[in-house]
């Protein structure tokens, strides 16, 4: 099949990277803390991946990828509540259904939001957002195990790297292959040209809602995954500051890379963390200074991010030729 | 048989008429040049016949169907392309991407096989490519098939806005000022090329053209349009010999076209 031979090089750097990690992980060289921020971004990345297909290939401006995130972490927790479930095996459909369902509200909440463009879908997306925080809020007045603002609580820890990093790469390799199949071509003539895509018979109605489908299905599964990496989940996990988190990733690694959102959610998340272990205590929040500081300089060196639209060639991207 | 029928079609902006109780028709595998001054409506028509526009009265029939007030996105899959008169390009997607695409439009495969990389994908992607670069190499773009669309220089984003709308497999080619920015020896090139294409691919054309010599050598008829009507329709000949359209381009005393 073509589909593994083109994953084979991603496939190989994929067990090299498991098996390092798995090796640091048991031999107690990376502590508890540690583990938690290298599976964090690998969660973070997925995310990510989601509001570059949205955003960087789609150029659909959202402000929202953190919503479908909540969306994703809590619908997760609730099942694993109802159907208490404690290892990862029987996770997995679970994780999936998360994904589905953020899907399913993307899919239905675009029917009307995704006919505006640039700013003004900005603005949608936030007030969607904030809409979902504040239901998040009053989550325990409809289900008490929710938790509303006091937080939900309980949840078993689940996420591991035996879960996450399979299933990074498995989303990873479906993403690319959609990228790189006539749907992420449809994506990128959109993003170009919106009305021209439709003069050469591309349903841009349909194109725009599957690529913002799709994309709050990664944030789905991330959310799926962050729940079950922290076992508390609080509203204030998903505001919109969090969605900003995504954005700065995608444009950071370069909008319509895959590549460039893998080492910018590495990137992002190892500086964000790693300031915290170097900085002595009273200096963390200078954090706050640096960060924007270290934006404005990257977005001088390389305005169209990391890795601008390239891919490495680790993802094994062949065109059909 | 009639290609494409427009019958009283009017379509006005506020008060203003951009056409007014427009008809013409084309016969198949004939090429009609829509002429007039600035501002007449012509790329009104264009946007009209391809559903961008809803015509306020009228009809657009093409080879008998009623097609007024289409979908966008359904003309190309019936056959109509058009080219754009401000270059409508994917302007950051290669060469050959901005030909692919529209090739790729007509299915072949879905997002499982996507996903999967399955054996239509892999047929469709790379009918789709194969064709893409034929189209290129007809337009000497080949060599060009790997850069960004956007950093071609003006006359071959011209010509790779034809081989993308040929890429559709059209009937009827709208083209919306070909010959805009170009200098006269490209001209003469775009002209060979137009109906070079036209016998190789059996093409009925509209052309929206200002280039009097162009438009006069290639079209077997002119439709003039003046402040949304049509004034006069003829043959090239008939055409430069017309009092109105004389007045319309030249005022009063004008004496002749060309």
């Amino acid at each position: 099949m073509s589909f593994l031979r083109s994953a084979r090089r991603l496939l190989l750097v994929s067990v090299v990277v498991y098996v390092l990690l798995k090796g640091l992980f048991l031999s107690g060289l990376a502590t508890e803390y540690l583990q938690q921020i290298i599976l964090y971004a690998l969660i973070v990345i997925i995310g990510s991946l989601g509001l570059n297909v949205i955003y960087g290939y789609t150029g659909q401006f959202s402000l929202g990828q953190a919503a479908f995130y909540g969306i994703g972490a809590y619908m997760s927790a609730y099942l694993t509540h109802v159907f208490s479930i404690g290892s990862a095996l029987p996770f997995l459909p679970v994780l999936f259904a998360s994904g589905l369902f953020s899907a399913l509200i993307g899919y239905l909440i675009g029917f009307p939001i995704l006919r505006l463009r640039d700013d003004f879908l900005a603005i949608a997306t936030l007030g969607f957002g904030i809409f979902v925080r504040v239901f998040l809020d009053n989550s325990d007045r409809l289900i008490d195990a929710l938790g509303g603002a006091r937080g939900f609580v309980g949840i078993p820890r689940i996420t591991s790297l035996d879960l996450v990093l399979p299933v990074t790469i498995v989303l990873i390799l479906v993403t690319r292959n959609v990228i790189f199949s006539k749907y992420g071509l449809f994506w990128q003539c959109i993003k170009d040209d919106e009305l021209a895509s439709s003069a050469f018979g591309i349903n841009t109605g349909r194109m725009k809602s599957m690529a913002f489908t799709y994309g709050c299905f990664l944030a789905g599964i991330a959310g799926g995954l962050y729940a079950h990496l922290y076992s508390f989940l609080h509203p204030s996990n998903f505001d919109f500051l969090k969605s900003i988190d995504f954005l700065i990733i995608v444009i950071v690694g370069g909008m319509g890379s895959i590549t460039g959102t893998i080492f910018a959610g590495l990137v992002w998340v190892g500086f964000i963390e790693g300031l915290r272990i170097v900085l002595p205590s009273g200096m963390l929040e200078y954090r706050w200074v640096l960060i924007p500081i270290l934006l404005i300089v990257l977005m001088f060196w390389r305005p169209n991010g990391l890795m601008a639209q390239k891919e490495s060639r680790f993802l094994g991207i062949d065109r059909v030729s | 048989m009639k290609a494409l029928e427009c019958i009283g079609l009017k379509k006005s902006f506020g008060g203003v008429a951009a056409v007014d109780d427009l008809s013409f028709s084309v016969d198949e595998h004939e090429t009609v040049g829509i002429i007039g001054p600035n501002g007449a409506g012509k790329t009104t028509v264009f946007n009209l016949i391809t559903g961008l526009y809803r015509p306020n009265r009228g009809q657009v029939r093409f080879f008998g169907r009623d097609i007024t007030a289409i979908d966008p996105a359904r003309p190309a899959t019936l056959g109509i392309a058009r080219t754009f008169q401000n270059l409508r390009l994917f302007g950051s997607l290669s060469v050959l991407e901005n030909v692919t695409a529209p090739l790729l439009v007509k299915g072949g495969y879905g997002p499982a096989g996507a996903v999967l990389q399955s054996r239509g994908y892999v047929t469709a992607e790379r009918k789709a490519r194969e064709r893409a670069l034929e189209l290129l190499s007809l337009f000497r773009l080949s060599h060009r098939a790997d850069m960004p669309a956007g950093s071609l220089p003006y006359g071959e984003q011209r010509r790779l806005e034809l081989s993308r709308a040929l890429a559709l497999g059209p009937r009827l080619l709208l083209i919306d000022e070909p010959g805009a920015g170009m200098n006269p020896r490209e001209i003469q090139g775009l002209l060979g090329d137009i109906r070079e294409i036209k016998k190789a691919f059996l093409l009925t054309i509209i052309v929206i053209e200002h280039q009097m010599r162009l438009v006069m050598n290639l079209s077997d008829r002119l439709v003039v349009m003046d402040f949304g009507r049509k004034i006069a329709e003829g043959s090239p000949h008939e055409i430069k010999r017309d009092r109105r359209v004389i007045q319309a381009y030249l005022g009063e005393e004008g004496d002749g076209l060309c």
